[in-house]
């Protein structure tokens, strides 16, 4: 997936990096730490340089992907009355919110691991704006609002569009924002958010964002400003390009995503490595329906099929146990550790309701993968597994064409036949995703 | 454009993709193409001048180039590129070509090009009016008129899947191993396609669905299409709008893929980059929803799509707007096919009459036709029929350079040999021995450094200062005693000649204010045969319109060394023959002429 989401703080760190190069009339002074609990943050106020948690009154946030922080009472700006909020507090607030699940409107849950945590900025609504940066269509487009604050969706009508086509030169970009800076901007900032606008526009291009919104975006006076809130997707395929200007970049996994199994992880390190592609998402560890399945698009029909036939035949959704596909020629060896991680998952709970497992070993017609090397591995997969396979009455059915596929389909059915497995193979002749339907009528 | 492709259809193929570049020859062959549908390949590091491929059970030659300007130079003809860049260079190989102009559409196979790199090279494209397909794609191709690299799978597949000849369906997927898969399905189930493209998996690709539906709306080959369409984008629905405003009146049977995705709230991506349902109308589930309301042929689902096709392919054939289709002819693949060891371009013996480069050999040999042993080394030396003055040139220099007496080095060598007993080939080898850096190689010496003198613009003086500086006495430059007064007639014959014929002598005039500036130093300093061969040399194939580059090669490659070579040999010969018949005895050095200078070796101990 190319737009990858970035932490809070990772993406107010990137505005402070860039911030002479892009902001030169700006100030920004950055004070912000990212901590995981309340002793972190105790110990980071001894530092030099961050003597401000102690001096000055805080606010404290989860910075874990998720928007919507004050709309789910996560954010601590107040004990009393706003800005009261000491370094103690916040230490004792982040244990606090870190030390159970937590339950989001959107109905996502899981645990608070990550908070951001910065000096409360004194201000009033009419220095607070919103501006953010995306691409629509084919062409980026910089929205920008008086209204900033969590109502700016409630308010999207006052919100400024401006559509910017990629071969738009750097004169008429100019022209182009600052002739559409919100009549509701006070006056005297006007002229400031102008310029600002058009810096925060070039430096959202020049750094690959794939999505840049501050919300809200405080203008102080002296040039002053606050950078309150902020969300920020990163276009990973620009990595090679931006490593200079990234740094050592994180992407974690969103809030109420589980972390990956430890099966996933493998296969992904395994991806990484090679200059094949293998990919496995685990969707239920005790269903019953295991795919194998060759090629991106091939992968997405046998789920969408298995969906319906898995519906139609009495079963459900949650009979699909994974995701996943491998392509682009794998070796033997990667199609070996492909299948044995598939089958030691497929093997470790019998189906609730006592069915039959299936193994759906798919694919449409190849390009270029040598098939039969493929099953190769798949087959030395087998010879490992074949008594457990058994013992969960484990059905296999083989659809696939390409490269030498009548040896790799010959093959298969060779082995399960001698290591006594249940199997059917079929070729090209057969639709791609029949195989289902024969496997989930039986 | 009506058609992507057509039967001449030519490209220049980014990067020496060996694999994929044999696959698209055995296409051709199979579908009997006249030319090859790769022209020209491109890659940077490589220092060959041509990559072998097979050509059925034959083999041709490929032109291997540098860059894209000088096989788009080479190959005027080959308008579409195939761009098999690595992501990291693929953005510039395309820009580069867009700069150099001539290209009709560009192919670009790399995924996970950065996605603001993309939407510059597809909006710089679509300006240009150049057709992209791809990023992230396996390509195109126009059944039994040409084939993108790996498209359609292996030769049986293609031939399985009816992809050697036209049928009636026009294919659209994003996915390349669903290509296969749809072109399968359309073969069992209609008559195959007529034209497809795989559009690509990442989120910004040069052509659309749109785009090419459009053109295939146009193209008569087509009657109906197949659509295969993905989770994401609103790409979908540009395809219902021209069906409402019947922009598209053929027939579509479409279905998009990805209706898994509905019973997974978030975090699971289904499919390719560009396959992420950001609103509910770029469902899976609701862009099918749409198409059948807008009268599209939508199935149940992906698993009857087949009956489908086959319901509109039949309602089409009765209706007579699709008509059976004759299979045509096709050539075969050979199973084992052995790459040759060697490589003949100059000549052929292969046919009725042997020919020299194309020209049996009794249209040059006979006198009536007019030919000399200058046309017959154009022929076989350079390809090339060069005009009279050349040839004549080539000729007089072959003459000139025949003799020089007995007592130089070569026929020396030559006579010695002779007198011992050896045969005329023996004694002849060890004549052209001698020849090379002191002997003869004047010729090369010269054309090599008055050529640098001159195309760097050295003054006669700049150029004996440079000469002097590389320690090397100016070859060509000087006689044992001839000199300005006394001049040699050889040299005088082809000066004369040159002034006369040449259309221009740039580099003799050259060497001609060097010589002034020798021969005030020293009389005998003058320019010599060798010097005024090697000259002439370059000033005869600059006026036949050679590039400074390949004249540059032909002095690196010793071909001025070899005129010399060929005409000497006459001389050595009769040198030889001429120790034969005085049946000369065995020759002894008198030793009176030796200088013996012997020490007693020193013992290390």
């Amino acid at each position: 997936m190319a737009q990858k989401a970035i932490r809070e703080y990772d993406g107010k760190a990137l505005f402070a990096k860039h911030w002479e190069k892009y902001f030169s009339g700006f100030h920004y002074g950055f004070k912000s730490v990212l901590v995981t609990s309340g002793e972190e943050l105790l110990k980071k106020a001894e530092e030099h340089g961050f003597e401000w948690l102690k001096q000055e009154p805080l606010v404290a946030k989860p910075d874990m992907l998720f928007g919507k922080r004050g709309k789910n009472d996560l954010v601590l700006f107040k004990v009393n009355k706003p800005g009261d909020v000491t370094l103690e507090d916040a230490a004792k607030w982040i244990d606090e919110k870190s030390s159970h699940p937590v339950t989001l409107l959107s109905g996502q849950s899981g645990m608070l691991t990550h908070f951001i945590v910065e000096p409360f900025t004194p201000h009033s609504q009419d220095q607070e704006y919103y501006i953010s940066a995306t691409c629509v269509d084919e062409d980026d487009v910089l929205y920008m609002s008086a209204e900033g604050g969590m109502e700016v969706e409630e308010n999207w009508d006052k919100v400024v569009e401006v559509r910017i086509p990629i071969d738009m030169d750097d004169a008429d970009m100019e022209r182009e924002i600052k002739a559409n800076v919100p009549a509701d901007i006070p006056e005297k900032n006007k002229a400031g958010f102008a310029s600002f606008a058009v810096q925060f526009f070039k430096f959202y291009r020049d750094l690959n964002f794939a999505y840049l919104e501050i919300n809200p975006i405080v203008m102080l006076d002296d040039n002053e400003m606050a950078i309150l809130d902020l969300v920020a997707r990163l276009d990973d395929t620009a990595g090679f390009m931006m490593k200079e200007a990234w740094g050592d970049i994180e992407y974690p996994t969103p809030f109420g995503m589980e972390d990956q199994t430890p099966e996933e992880k493998a296969i992904a390190e395994a991806d990484a490595k090679s200059g094949a592609s293998l990919k496995l998402t685990i969707l239920n560890p005790k269903g019953r329906i295991w795919t194998m399945v060759a090629g991106g698009g091939a992968s997405v029909v046998y789920a969408d099929t298995i969906a319906d036939f898995a519906e139609a035949t009495g079963g459900s959704i949650a009979d699909l146990a994974n995701y996943g596909e491998y392509s682009g020629g794998p070796t033997t060896g990667e199609t070996k550790f492909y299948a044995e991680t598939v089958l030691d998952l497929m093997t470790r709970y019998p189906d609730d309701k006592g069915r039959d497992k299936v193994l759906i070993i798919g694919g449409a017609i190849a390009n270029f993968t040598d098939v039969a090397k493929t099953f190769t591995g798949i087959i030395q997969a087998f010879e490992e597994y074949a008594d457990k396979m058994k013992e969960h009455n484990t059905r296999i059915y083989v659809r696939r064409g390409g490269p030498n596929y009548e040896k790799g389909l010959k093959d298969i059915k060779e082995a399960a036949d001698r290591l006594g497995l249940y199997i059917e193979v079929y070729g090209p002749e057969t639709h791609v995703t029949d195989i289902v339907r024969m496997a989930l009528e039986k | 454009m009506e058609r992507l492709f057509d039967k001449n259809t030519q490209a220049i193929f980014w990067n020496n993709n060996k694999t994929a570049i044999q696959r698209m020859l055995d296409y051709d062959y199979v579908i009997k193409r006249e030319t090859p549908s790769v022209a020209a390949i491109v890659a940077p590091t490589s220092s060959n001048k041509f990559e072998k491929f097979f050509w059925g059970g034959d083999e041709i030659m490929v032109p291997v180039f540098r860059n894209t300007a000088d096989a788009k130079a080479a190959c005027p003809n080959a308008d579409v590129l195939l761009n098999f860049a690595s992501f990291r260079t693929a953005y510039d190989v395309t820009m580069e070509a867009l700069e150099i102009g001539g290209f009709r559409v560009m192919m670009i196979t790399a995924e996970g090009i950065p996605e603001r790199l993309a939407r510059k090279m597809n909006n710089a494209a679509r300006k240009a009016g150049v057709t992209v397909i791809g990023p992230a794609t396996v390509g195109a191709i126009a059944p039994g008129a040409f084939k993108i690299a790996n498209i359609g799978g292996t030769i049986e597949n293609i031939i399985n899947s009816k992809l050697h000849r036209t049928g009636s369906c026009g294919l659209v997927t994003r996915s390349g191993g669903l290509f296969n898969e749809l072109s399968n399905i359309i073969s069992i189930n209609a008559d195959g396609i007529a034209e497809g493209v795989a559009i690509g998996g990442d989120r910004f690709v040069g052509s659309t669905f749109i785009d090419n539906m459009l053109r295939m709306e146009k193209n008569p080959d087509v009657k109906y299409m197949v659509l295969l369409g993905e989770v994401g984008g609103r790409e979908e629905y540009k395809i219902i709008e021209a069906v409402k405003d019947g922009r598209i009146t053929k027939p579509i049977v479409a279905w998009c893929i990805g209706t898994i995705a509905k019973h997974f709230s978030s975090g699971v991506q289904f499919g390719h980059a560009g396959a992420s349902a950001n609103a509910d109308e770029e469902t899976a589930v609701a862009k099918n929803q749409a198409m059948k309301e807008a009268g599209i042929y939508v199935p149940d689902s992906f698993n009857d799509l087949p009956a489908k096709i086959n319901e509109v392919y039949t309602k089409l054939k009765n209706e007579g707007i699709i008509t059976e289709i004759e299979e045509p002819e096709i050539n075969t693949i050979p199973k084992v096919r052995r790459p040759k060891q060697f490589v003949c371009t100059i000549s052929d013996d292969r046919g009725e009459e042997a020919t020299y480069a194309g020209f049996p050999i009794s249209s040059v040999a006979t006198p009536d036709t007019g030919k000399s042993i200058g046309d017959v080394i154009s022929l076989l030396w350079f390809k090339k029929v060069y005009p009279k003055w050349a040839t004549d040139f080539i000729e007089t220099v072959i003459k000139t350079v025949a003799d020089h007496g007995p007592a130089v080095s070569g026929a020396h060598n030559a006579k010695v040999t002779a007198r011992a007993g050896k045969s005329v080939v023996e004694a002849l080898v060890t004549g052209l021995l001698t020849i090379g850096p002191r002997f003869g190689g004047a010729i090369d010496g010269a054309a090599q450094y008055f050529k640098y003198a001159h195309d760097n613009d050295m003054t006669p003086a700049e150029f004996l200062n440079y000469m002097k500086k590389q320690g090397i006495p100016i070859p060509g430059i000087g006689h044992r005693i001839k000199s300005l007064k006394n001049p040699d007639k050889r040299v005088e014959g082809l000066k004369k000649y040159a002034k006369e014929f040449f259309p221009s002598t740039t580099l003799l005039d050259y060497a001609l204010t060097v010589e002034q500036l020798t021969t005030s130093k020293k009389e005998n300093l003058i320019l010599n045969v060798d010097g005024t061969i090697g000259i002439l040399m370059v000033d005869m194939w600059r006026a036949l319109g050679y590039t400074e580059e390949e004249i540059d090669e032909f002095i690196a490659s010793g071909t001025l060394n070899s005129f010399f070579i060929v005409g000497r040999s006459i001389g050595f010969i009769g040198h030889i023959l001429d120790e034969k018949r005085l049946a000369m005895p065995m020759y002894r050095h008198p030793m009176d002429d030796i200088l013996y200078n012997v020490e007693k070796a020193e013992e290390i101990k």
